[in-house]
């Protein structure tokens, strides 16, 4: 097992025609991902062939893509300017997993997709994120597939980078799932909704959680821990040094008066028992000990 | 992007708030020819507001009401070059006198945590809100919107009942609720704030004073936007990153830093700023720069432009994960980015690469010899050198 995505997985691309969708489409397809198709309304009917003799076809929607394919993943490569009517169009086909990579789409429009999904079928992860990979079964999204192989580790993370720093540091364990949910203010699928995945997942013995300033994900995810999660956690809160109101490269990383400060991310986190690093290798230093611990 | 009082009014107008009469002026004698303008409106009365873009500028003395033409020109010469909280004041408001009977507040934010729309409403404006919402929170309603139904007519009604006004304010009210939501959804705002919102003697409902917040990710579809920009105001570095697409944010110390990816970003500052603590002067990072996945050799070297470009950095730190891009790009990047810089290249650089094909990417640097370029293993080793190394420049 591993959560939101495997070895079942039937994923189609909106915006594999375009130069960062054809690209990642072929990364997906190398780590294994089963890629069933993408969507251009404009190229429906047509074929794209990648590296390997792949070819996958191209169809006009995606209701025409899950009819011919049986589809239940989309990853979205579309233009911040098209993103909203994409994630719609995947919400109405009633896809169950929507990967939004796009980064800078409008926080309107990410206002307007999340609460329109609400009471349907479909997970929304991100925007403005990597994806998700279950190492050795799927890739939905950008994560490089050779960071670290399948293990029993599950990763969720704001940031991009992070979520590969922390994959390479602790890649003598490998991962069940590791999910970069993004940095926007706005996104679909939260470290509660991750951590509760892992919780149930019995191939995840242990989680990190990776956060930044801004909001007040961290502090609910930290209560949450503390009322339902048995699992260990080890914890990375990035921005420590951030000035107040200057937004640091993520769109919702930004600290505002005393809201959202990294210091108040820890207290939180600490306070519900998580263990958490100073640095990225001081936390996967803590998760190696939990880890030997768990293996005896 | 938050905009000036003015802009914000400018905006209001545009939508259909009520506002009154407003002129900006960056001399006083312009201040003068402004209330000569709007003066006869109000009785010869005006008000004279600096512009800035922090709170509490009535206490600073940077808001006075003027009896005559002369007054304001008078009071705008006084304003115009104070500092209010670190903001010296360029531009004032002259504004229309108003004969105010009560002051009510309201805003609508975007709400992180229920990743939907909040609205705020009081009857007790024109104090800082976040002292009425710690001392008396029951008189601060706070109603839910859905983005994708916003505040309608029965919404605004809600909201109004909610804040306890009664029917007949109320009913004033409404529609202005309505013109506010116009303005938050029509030009993209994360936040659209009026204190006070006020009801004149004659019974009126004006917005008397203006906050708004623009998504700058928005600004594909608002391209009259960027004129709203205080490119004055923007410290030189971070316009000259901007320039180049480069996503920079200056900071007060001496260690350069250069990474991919926000997050990663914000790390280094971080173990950058800890590993300062054991050395003389405790060097802090002097910048944010995520010059994102790519990596090239063209994206390095304008970073590195804008960061030798700033006088307080002694050494600089570059540290690359190579995920998506490999490290043997990215150490060809910086050689390149070296070469192009010339002369111009003079502060240590500290390089930490891992990931994708590290070997080849630290073979390249080490073949490539340069002499201001240490290598270093981890990346809290390389924290060390960078602050080392500033630190020895420094002290």
């Amino acid at each position: 097992m591993a959560i939101f995505l495997d070895e079942n997985s039937k994923v189609i691309v909106q915006g594999m025609t375009g130069s960062e969708g054809m690209k990642h489409t072929q990364r997906m397809l190398a780590s294994g991902t089963q890629i069933v198709g993408g969507v251009n309304p404009r190229k429906a009917g047509t074929s794209v062939d990648f590296d390997g003799g792949v070819s996958v076809p191209v169809y006009g929607t995606v209701a025409e893509a899950i009819e011919a394919t049986g589809a239940n993943a989309s990853v979205i490569f579309v233009p911040p300017a098209f993103a909203k009517s994409a994630v719609v169009e995947a919400i109405d086909a009633q896809i169950p997993l929507a990967v939004v990579i796009t980064e800078g789409i409008a926080v309107k429009d990410s206002a307007e997709f999340y609460n329109y999904s609400l009471g349907k079928t479909t997970r929304i992860v991100g925007p403005n994120c990597p994806g998700l990979i279950s190492p050795g079964k799927s890739n939905a999204g950008i994560i490089p597939a050779n960071i670290a192989g399948a293990g029993r580790i599950g990763l969720v993370s704001k940031s991009g980078t992070l979520t590969y720093q922390m994959m390479f540091e602790l890649r003598e364990f490998g991962f069940s799932t590791a999910v970069g949910i993004g940095g926007d203010p706005i996104i679909g699928t939260t470290h509660i909704d991750c951590l509760e995945a892992f919780e149930k997942d019995p191939d995840t013995d242990a989680i990190v959680m990776i956060g930044e300033i801004g909001g007040d994900a961290e502090e609910r995810a930290a209560a949450y821990i503390k009322d339902h999660v048995t699992k260990p956690v080890v914890g990375y809160v990035a921005g420590f040094t951030a000035p107040e109101g200057k937004t640091m490269g993520h769109a919702g990383a930004i600290v505002s008066g005393s809201a959202g400060t990294a210091a108040a991310k820890q207290e939180a986190l600490e306070a519900a028992g998580v263990k958490v690093g100073k640095t990225p290798s001081a936390t996967a230093d803590l998760m190696r000990e939990i880890m030997k611990e768990l293996q005896k | 992007m938050d905009l000036f009082e003015y802009q914000a009014r400018d905006m209001f107008e545009a939508h259909g708030v009520p506002v009154l009469a407003g002129a900006v002026a960056t001399t006083s004698e312009q201040a003068r020819a402004a209330a000569e303008e709007i003066g006869p409106k109000s009785g010869g009365v005006t008000v004279v507001k600096a512009q800035v873009k922090t709170g509490g500028r009535g206490k600073a003395g940077g808001v006075k009401v003027a009896k005559s033409a002369e007054e304001a020109e008078q009071f705008a010469g006084q304003i115009l070059g104070m500092d209010i909280k670190g903001h010296t004041v360029g531009t004032v408001m002259i504004a229309q006198g108003a004969q105010i009977a009560e002051e009510y507040y309201f805003s609508i934010l975007l709400d992180r945590a229920n990743r939907t729309y909040l609205a705020m409403c009081s009857k007790e404006g024109g104090m800082e809100i976040e002292q009425l919402a710690v001392e008396r929170p029951e008189a601060l309603a706070r109603i839910e919107v859905d983005p994708n139904t916003g505040i309608d007519e029965a919404k605004a009604q809600e909201i109004v009942s909610a804040a306890g006004f009664d029917d007949e304010t109320g009913a004033k009210i409404v529609p202005v609720l309505q013109s506010l939501w116009t303005v938050y959804r029509d030009e993209d705002a994360t936040l659209v704030e009026v204190n006070p919102l006020v009801k004149t003697q004659a019974g009126d409902i004006v917005a008397l004073d203006g906050k708004v917040t623009l998504d700058e990710n928005a600004g594909f579809r608002h391209p009259d936007h960027e004129a709203l920009e205080d490119k004055a105001a923007a410290d030189p570095l971070e316009a000259a990153a901007k320039e180049k697409n480069l996503n920079y944010v200056k900071l007060d110390g001496s260690v350069g830093i250069i990474g991919n990816g926000a997050g990663l970003v914000m790390s280094t500052l971080d173990v950058v700023a800890y590993a300062g603590e054991e050395f003389p002067g405790q060097p802090k990072p002097a910048n944010f720069l995520d010059i994102g996945g790519g990596a090239s050799a063209e994206v390095m070297a304008n970073g590195l432009h804008i960061i030798l470009g700033d006088e307080q950095v002694k050494s600089v730190f570059v540290n690359v994960f190579g995920g998506i891009t490999s490290c043997d790009a990215v150490a060809n990047g910086i050689v390149g980015a070296l070469n192009n810089l010339g002369d111009e290249a003079t502060k240590p650089l500290v390089v930490r690469l891992d990931g994708n094909n590290v070997e080849e990417g630290r073979r390249i640097l080490a073949e490539a010899n340069h002499p201001l370029v240490t290598i270093e293993e981890t990346m809290d080793g390389a924290a060390r050198k960078a602050a080392e190394l500033a630190s020895a420049a420094t002290n």
